[in-house]
């Protein structure tokens, strides 16, 4: 990967061009870009400070699947199936619209659209929203 | 429910430099929106006026040409007097009425009982000022209105938005370069959410899920049909929780048992759930009540687009690595989907990306390879050769103006709950600067100071209740109490109390908040509820947190 990425802040819905610098294979500083054309370089507390949650003791690291009532680690092609099998048995059992699904305002158009089109065409129902409610 | 055919902001920021009037509405942009702020800032340094219309008397009121401290949920009273004096005085545009517009007779007559006189009374505002303001929009060369959640987060939060949009086609500011109607959003992608079809009512590119062209042409890239029965929007789908109707529930990226109204009656609803999946970056309130939990990568480690308030289209790229195994969502998601019989085949977000400018009109002509080369681009961008489009509706002006637009007449109506003797304070909610929602991402971060909740309250209202600056306090609505401190404040008017919900883990502030929706839009009325408050015995226990 490189040193300097371009991406956008993860903020507010002004979208500021971000230019993230990278040290260690850890994010080491933030700044505007200037060519950015919505936000030309500027940058506020947020998003130039505000980053540093990537580095939270409470990311999430593995997937978890509730054991005898508590969050247990487990990998990803057992938590996957357990959703697959789960989803499948309880639509088969109450139909596509007993689902619903919050997709989210913070991540991409590219995760947005998967999400409906997840909804509508394996699930069957048109049950899915985002934040922009709250 | 769209009088344009499209929800987005009709304008772009640099427009907000290169106008006249920039009325301001429900928006506490310099601390919500700094950098669109900032184009503001500039805007009146080129001479334009910005008028400030907002309960509270937040810091941008200082570069205000004149500030209106608007009564908390009377801004259709507040708009439809100035539709009222509009009228009244012929300030209209009577040609832009006649060409584009259906309906004026209709809000004429709708406006007509709204003196200024009147809506003093209500809103609070002196009916000279309600005529200045009204003038001074009317006669702009160039004028624009931004909001946010001020405007939509009531019970009447659509006909908030429709009455804000009257004045706009009443004066025929909209559709040209520094005219416009901006709802700034609040999160990175509430626009990209909505044009993506993450929409009960809408798929990607804004097709309505019963129009049957837009069927169509999903089924032939899709290979399947689409459910034609409109879905269910956030609120429903609680209530539909409530009634055991939706028993499978999966959220991405939100934390609805700490953001959404009322949030002890969301905790039981999610916790009566037979299957809940969270997929998410950071173990929230929400994902702790779920039956599995995925770890999703976030901010500096995806790779995509988002769209911002401007309508451009930018790229997300990137820079390191997600911690531990955790995985991009949109892999995660075409897993499950394959594990459940259906058969994606994406490679990278770029592939998706594909894929959506086959279905989405208005995004066919970005591609990455021109993000990376050009920058963002505004949609609608209908081709490759196009360059993008600052500024919506141009095509009022023009003689083929195609769909009208139509004036929908709104009525004020008080909020859902209003203060009484046994709840006398408004609690009104809302962020601050250095924040962020949930406060999931900004509660630790350093550098920052005051990172505690506090209750903002007129000095007069805190000597009545006997309390002062740093006293604990119980603030109690019919719903739920929680503690905080007393922030005395100047920005608070007689009556209004002010918290935000950044800091839900201290406290839950939107356990006191309204469930009371929208029936239009499903919009939480999360700038008014009643509330009481009382001394708390105890020390408030935050300096640990500090």
């Amino acid at each position: 990967m490189e040193n300097q990425v371009e991406t956008i802040c993860s903020f507010c819905g002004t979208g500021c061009g971000l230019v993230v610098e990278v040290e260690n294979d850890k994010v080491s500083k933030v700044k505007g870009h200037k060519e950015n054309p919505s936000s030309h370089g500027e940058t506020c507390v947020k998003g130039a400070l505000g980053w540093e949650y990537i580095n939270s003791d409470r990311r999430l690291t593995e997937p978890l699947i509730r054991k005898n009532g508590k969050l247990t680690p487990a990998s990803w092609d057992e938590a996957l199936t357990l959703i697959a099998e789960k989803f499948s048995t309880l639509k088969d059992k109450h139909g596509p619209d007993a689902f619903g699904c919050f997709s989210s305002s913070r991540s991409t158009n590219e995760l947005n659209f998967l999400a409906g089109k997840f909804m509508r065409t394996v699930i069957g129902t048109n049950n899915i929203d985002s934040c922009n409610r709250t | 429910m769209t009088v344009f055919g499209t929800g987005a902001a009709t304008g772009s920021y640099d427009e907000l430099e290169n106008t006249d009037v920039i009325l301001v509405w429900g928006s506490n942009t310099q601390e919500c929106h700094p950098i669109i702020f900032n184009h503001m800032r500039r805007g009146i340094k080129n001479g334009a006026k910005m008028v400030v219309i907002d309960p509270r008397r937040i810091d941008q009121t200082k570069l205000a040409y004149k500030y209106l401290p608007v009564r908390v949920g009377t801004d259709i009273a507040l708009a439809n007097a100035m539709g009222h004096v509009i009228i009244e005085e012929n300030l209209v545009h009577q040609e832009f009425i006649q060409n584009a517009t259906e309906q004026f007779e209709l809000y004429k007559k709708a406006v007509q009982s709204y003196t200024p006189e009147y809506a003093e009374k209500i809103t609070g505002i002196p009916a000279e000022d309600i005529r200045e303001i009204a003038r001074l929009y009317a006669t702009a060369y160039k004028a624009t209105i931004c909001w946010t959640l001020g405007i939509t987060e009531h019970h009447n939060g659509t006909e908030n938005v429709f009455s804000l949009i009257n004045l706009a086609l009443l004066t025929g500011h909209i559709g040209k370069y520094g005219s416009g109607l901006n709802p700034l959003r609040g999160q990175n992608n509430v626009q990209g959410g909505g044009d993506m079809g993450a929409l009960p009512n809408r798929l990607v590119g804004g097709w309505n899920v019963d129009d049957p062209e837009g069927r169509k042409l999903h089924e032939q890239v899709w290979g399947v049909s689409v459910p034609e029965k409109i879905g269910k929007h956030q609120t429903l789908m609680l209530d539909a929780m409530e009634q055991k109707e939706i028993k499978a529930l999966y959220v991405i990226g939100e934390n609805p048992v700490q953001s959404d109204a009322d949030g002890n009656h969301v905790q039981r609803l999610f916790e009566s759930l037979e299957f809940l999946v969270v997929q998410d970056i950071l173990m929230t309130k929400t994902a702790m009540l779920a039956d599995v939990v995925l770890p999703a990568t976030g901010w500096a480690e995806n790779d995509g687009t988002l769209v911002n308030s401007e309508r451009r289209i930018q790229r997300v790229r990137p820079a390191i690595k997600g911690p531990g195994i955790s995985r991009h969502d949109h892999e995660i998601i075409q897993d499950i989907a394959n594990k459940m019989g259906a058969n994606w085949k994406y490679q990278s977000a770029e592939d998706i990306w594909e894929e959506i400018r086959l279905l989405a009109p208005n995004f066919a002509g970005v591609t990455y390879k021109r993000i990376d080369e050009e920058g963002g681009l505004q949609w609608p961008c209908p081709d490759e050769s196009h360059k993008g489009t600052p500024f919506l509706h141009g095509r009022l002006w023009s003689k083929d103006v195609g769909m009208k637009a139509k004036f929908v007449p709104t009525d004020y109506q008080p909020p859902a709950e209003v203060p009484d003797q046994e709840y006398p304070l408004m609690l009104t909610t809302g962020r601050r600067l250095q924040f962020y929602n949930t406060g999931v991402q900004t509660s630790n971060y350093k550098k920052v100071k005051n990172a505690e909740e506090g209750l903002e309250i007129h000095p007069d209202d805190a000597a009545q209740h006997g309390l002062n600056d740093g006293d604990p306090v119980r603030v109690s609505s019919r719903r739920g109490s929680v503690v905080t401190k007393i922030r005395i404040s100047n920005k608070q008017p007689r009556g209004l109390v002010f918290m935000t919900f950044h800091f839900p883990d201290q406290v839950s502030t939107n356990v006191l908040t309204n469930h009371a929706t929208d029936p239009l839009a499903g919009t939480a009325e999360f700038k008014a509820c009643a509330v009481k408050i009382g001394k708390h015995e105890e020390e408030y226990p935050l300096t640990e947190a500090q």
